[in-house]
């Protein structure tokens, strides 16, 4: 599968008696919009932490480009070009978000200049450009301590994107946002990301949230994947109903 | 100005200016006191640098001392008088000494960090104090220095060593408030908020601290080496605990942003260290820390924040108004 931009092959997981990855095998090509789908437990973000690096597979392979990462930490599969969100939002929450937005857009650019100005005019705009596109712009100098949490998870998302990724792994986007915002964030989201060449694998509970915005739907049940096609096909399956959205139901 | 480092520059280059006429009005005592404050400051100053990629070194008398017996011992032994070679050479020996304690520290944090650091400096201190050739616990005393290969009298012993202390550490000071700002720097500040999202970022957090560490060992060497200049000589206790509290003191009472604020409570510290020494010698550690209580207390951001929190207002004002 050279075609593939991302490539997990065969992932095993455990975590003593529960197993979190049970023969994974998925393959992601450019430019796709992916939901991870399943309820809690079932492997979504053991999945999105073996990709970025931060839990290491009991077995099998993962590749980006066809070159093997399944070893590789999170600093090194990040220059590589995945980047992350994350389901609580990881902010320098001293900081202004227009600092936050600096520092990610600085973190991608190679050796970190010892001398030059965080606050180049140069930089700045460029961090306020990205801050515009997720409607950020009004709070770039307000400290992240003091915003909502809704514009956190934007503000974390914005940040991942900042170093021109081409895979994005966004864990639940909109978690811990009401539902009148999910939406409208969503939208956000996906202008933001319609200018970019940028494939994305988003971990989502909503699955109004999932119909309407993923090209593909992966559920995942125990550790393993039992379900991988386009939304309507997935939400229709039998062990789907069965095991993740009805149970999303009755939780929700 | 629009060029921040031509401003950042340009500050310094006038607080050097400002220190040195303000040097040729003070007393003896009150130069000597200014030049303890100005070159134990620079200790403290690493510390800063160290805080904000957030480790707080407990041992950096460690570096104070490397700096410290470096300067004395080229003076000694190899023949080298002039005051500013003897001074970056303490400097850069004890970055030198540090780089290969730098890659371990930097898998630690917190109180691991700052014990580790603690106890590398009480080695240095053991060994110090065992090493005959180097005057054991007794030390040594150091000649006079020249300057830029002129004599210095007696009489103007004191001015001369303040003004060197004020030129090395201005342009020093200068540096770190450049490299505070830099890109690099602003990065550091994201790694003491969230370490995680920086590494997720693709930057190595622990290179990061690393490079802070060997260049926090380079500002406290030149501390050293300034002090033991001053004073006419160097002991082991330079390496001892306490010594190092006092560094960690000063850059708690400063907090971390402003480079002004270190040598602000590092003077502030002399002065009531020395006062209290001679009044009530037996109680003054007890002054100190009511004070540091009470900075701590009402003040939790440091002396800094009193002025750069009212800046970082006016600036981020000027720019929405822009």
């Amino acid at each position: 599968m050279s075609s593939a931009l991302l490539s997990a092959r065969g992932l095993m997981k455990s975590f003593g008696a529960v197993t979190a990855a049970d023969e994974v095998s998925i393959d992601v090509p450019v430019g796709q919009r992916v939901s991870l789908i399943g309820s809690n437990g079932a492997g979504k973000t053991t999945f999105v932490n073996m990709v970025t690096g931060y839990l290491k597979p009991d077995a099998g392979s993962i590749t980006l480009d066809g070159r093997d990462i399944t070893r590789l930490g999170p600093r090194q599969i990040s220059r590589l070009g995945v980047a992350r969100s994350f389901q609580i939002p990881q902010l320098a929450l001293d900081m202004t978000a227009l600092d936050n937005m600096l520092v990610a857009a600085a973190c991608n650019q190679g050796a970190l200049s010892f001398w030059q100005p965080a606050h180049s005019p140069q930089r700045r705009e460029r961090a306020m450009a990205l801050l515009a596109r997720f409607d950020l712009a009004d709070h770039a100098e307000r400290r992240v301590s003091e915003l909502p949490g809704g514009v956190r998870k934007l503000l974390d998302i914005a940040m991942a994107l900042a170093g021109q990724p081409k895979l994005l792994l966004l864990d639940e986007p909109t978690s811990g946002v009401s539902v009148e915002e999910k939406f409208p964030m969503m939208d956000t989201i996906t202008e933001a990301l319609a200018t970019e060449q940028v494939t994305v694998l988003f971990v989502e509970h909503d699955m109004d949230i999932v119909t309407r915005y993923a090209d593909r739907v992966i559920a995942f049940y125990s550790g393993r994947v039992i379900a991988d096609d386009p939304p309507d096909a997935v939400l229709a399956d039998e062990q789907v109903q069965r095991y993740v959205t009805g149970s999303a139901r009755q939780g929700g | 100005m629009h060029n921040p480092i031509a401003r950042t520059m340009l500050a310094g280059v006038g607080a050097i200016v400002a220190l040195m006429l303000a040097g040729l009005l003070m007393p003896k005592w009150l130069l000597f006191l200014s030049t303890m404050a100005i070159s134990h400051g620079m200790v403290s100053m690493g510390i800063v640098l160290l805080m904000r990629s957030g480790v707080v070194s407990f041992g950096q008398g460690f570096v104070f001392a490397a700096g410290g017996y470096a300067a004395a011992l080229l003076a000694r032994h190899a023949g080298v008088n002039d005051a500013v070679t003897l001074t970056l050479g303490g400097g850069l020996a004890a970055a030198l000494l540090a780089l290969p304690f730098a890659p371990l520290l930097s898998r630690y944090r917190g109180i691991f960090f700052a014990m580790l650091t603690l106890a590398i400096s009480m080695v240095l201190y053991g060994i110090l104090v065992k090493s005959e050739t180097m005057g054991g616990s007794d030390g040594f005393n150091v000649s006079r220095p020249t300057l830029l290969g002129a004599e210095i009298s007696a009489e103007s012993a004191n001015f001369a060593l303040y003004a060197v202390a004020v030129v090395l550490v201005g342009v020093l000071a200068t540096a770190s408030r450049i490299y505070g700002d830099s890109v690099r720097g602003l990065v550091s500040l994201a790694i003491r908020e969230n370490e995680l999202r920086v590494e997720y970022l693709g930057v190595s957090v622990s290179q990061a601290i690393a490079v802070n560490f060997v260049f926090a060992a380079f500002l406290g060497g030149i501390g050293g080496a300034l002090t033991v200049l001053a004073q006419g000589h160097i002991e082991p206790n330079f390496s001892y605990w306490t010594t190092s509290g006092e560094f960690v003191f000063v850059a708690i009472l400063a907090g971390h942003h402003s480079m002004l604020a270190v040598f602000l409570a590092s003077f502030v510290v002399e002065v009531v260290r020395s006062f209290s020494n001679l009044y009530f010698p037996n109680t003054w550690q007890l002054a100190m820390g009511l004070f540091l209580l009470i900075v701590i207390r009402f003040l939790p951001r440091g002396l800094g924040s009193l002025w750069m929190d009212r800046l970082a207002a006016r600036r981020a004002r000027k720019e929405v108004r822009a």
